[in-house]
């Protein structure tokens, strides 16, 4: 478990590192999980054999950190509210906008993935 | 001292402990996540949601200032990093799959990210919404520090960016299952990646609760849409004329 944790924290590390140098607008974590995939995808390549080890101690620390992942966004959808007041007179539209096109696109998403998965499946 | 002058030096205590808002944030999220399970009906009573609105109603209720607040929270909010990094993990496990699928998934993030885009538009022109408003709409499919970066270069507002953002991934939790269900969507890769296009981490968050494959569809959804809402919205701004 610790060591799963060290791993995680110096990938996130290595990423914040990375956006601040270049000045990237990627975050910093999502850099250190393309590092980290890549890494695994290496070592599985290659064989290594320590690779078992690396892979099970990231296994346990990545499900506890995962397990309850909804809440990680408590905080910040509380700030939200606390500061939603900023949109005044147009709360109500901004809603309306929002609403009505993250619903669309979900839908538009998904059936087009599917359709597109089908069809590579068929063929 | 009455009982109650000792109950509320108690609360007066209480309430500057970073810790008390901290088991505050994980016991409202305990709420939600009973009353969810409970009822399975209700969107709106979905673990994120109800937490939100349980701490809120608190803080509201007795006057404390986010910043007080945060003082506590912060130590969950901190996780949000490492968890990120560790969703590299159940991508590696399911990497195949993802391989086999690499054709739908490109096609519809591309074509996904754009619809988001322009339906974003339409609509914020048929709400007839402040230039400014409109342009802090348009990246707001994508996580927060990529929406409020891109909100900035089109001269948009990037913290009104960040709560549009935030909102749009608690309405994608909310109601995205029950929009796939309606549309009868079987296939846990294809749910999971809608729901990441759309509402980035939040949405992510919840599909990774109910379905691995659900939750790694919608990483990758997530992280390319990023990629792509980045490159698009520019053009879009600068062809539309917006």
């Amino acid at each position: 478990m610790l060591q799963g944790i060290f791993i995680i924290f110096l990938f996130q590390l290595i990423g914040e590192a990375v956006q601040k140098f270049f000045d990237l607008t990627i975050p910093g974590p999502v850099i250190g999980l393309l590092s980290l995939l890549l890494v695994l995808l290496l070592l599985q390549r290659l064989g290594v054999a320590f690779r078992e080890r690396f892979e099970r101690d990231l296994e346990s620390t990545s499900s506890a950190l995962l397990g309850h992942l909804p809440l990680l966004f408590v905080p910040i959808g509380v700030g939200v509210v606390m500061h939603v007041s900023v949109l005044q007179g147009q709360l109500l539209a901004v809603l309306g906008v929002i609403f009505v096109g993250t619903v669309a696109s979900i839908g538009f998403s998904a059936l087009l993935m599917q359709r597109l998965q089908r069809r590579g499946s068929a063929r | 001292m009455t009982d109650e002058q000792r109950l509320y030096s108690i609360w007066v205590y209480l309430q500057a402990e970073p810790l008390f808002w901290l088991t505050l944030t994980i016991g409202a999220y305990l709420v939600g996540d009973f009353c969810y399970r409970r009822t399975r009906l209700f969107p709106l009573f979905n673990p994120v949601a109800l937490g939100i609105i349980i701490v809120s109603v608190v803080l509201l209720a007795f006057g404390v200032q986010y910043e007080r607040y945060f003082d506590g929270a912060k130590f969950i909010h901190f996780l949000l990093g490492p968890a990120t990094v560790s969703l590299a993990i159940p991508i590696f496990r399911k990497w195949e799959l993802i391989m086999a699928n690499a054709r739908a998934i490109l096609t519809t993030v591309l074509l996904g990210s754009m619809f988001a885009i322009l339906t974003t538009y339409a609509l914020a022109s048929m709400f007839a919404l402040e230039r400014d408003i409109v342009l802090s709409l348009l990246p707001r499919s994508v996580t927060a520090p990529i929406a409020m970066g891109v909100s900035e270069i089109i001269g948009g507002i990037p913290s009104l960016t960040a709560i549009i953002t935030i909102v749009t991934g608690i309405i994608g939790a909310a109601f995205g299952t029950f929009t796939l269900d309606l549309l009868r969507i079987r296939e846990m890769s294809a749910r999971g990646f809608a729901i990441g296009l759309a509402s980035h981490g939040i949405g992510t968050a919840r599909a990774m609760s109910r379905n691995e494959t659900a939750g790694v569809f919608a990483a990758v959804a997530m992280g390319l849409s990023g990629i792509v809402t980045a490159l698009v919205v520019p053009v879009v701004v600068y062809l539309l004329r917006i």
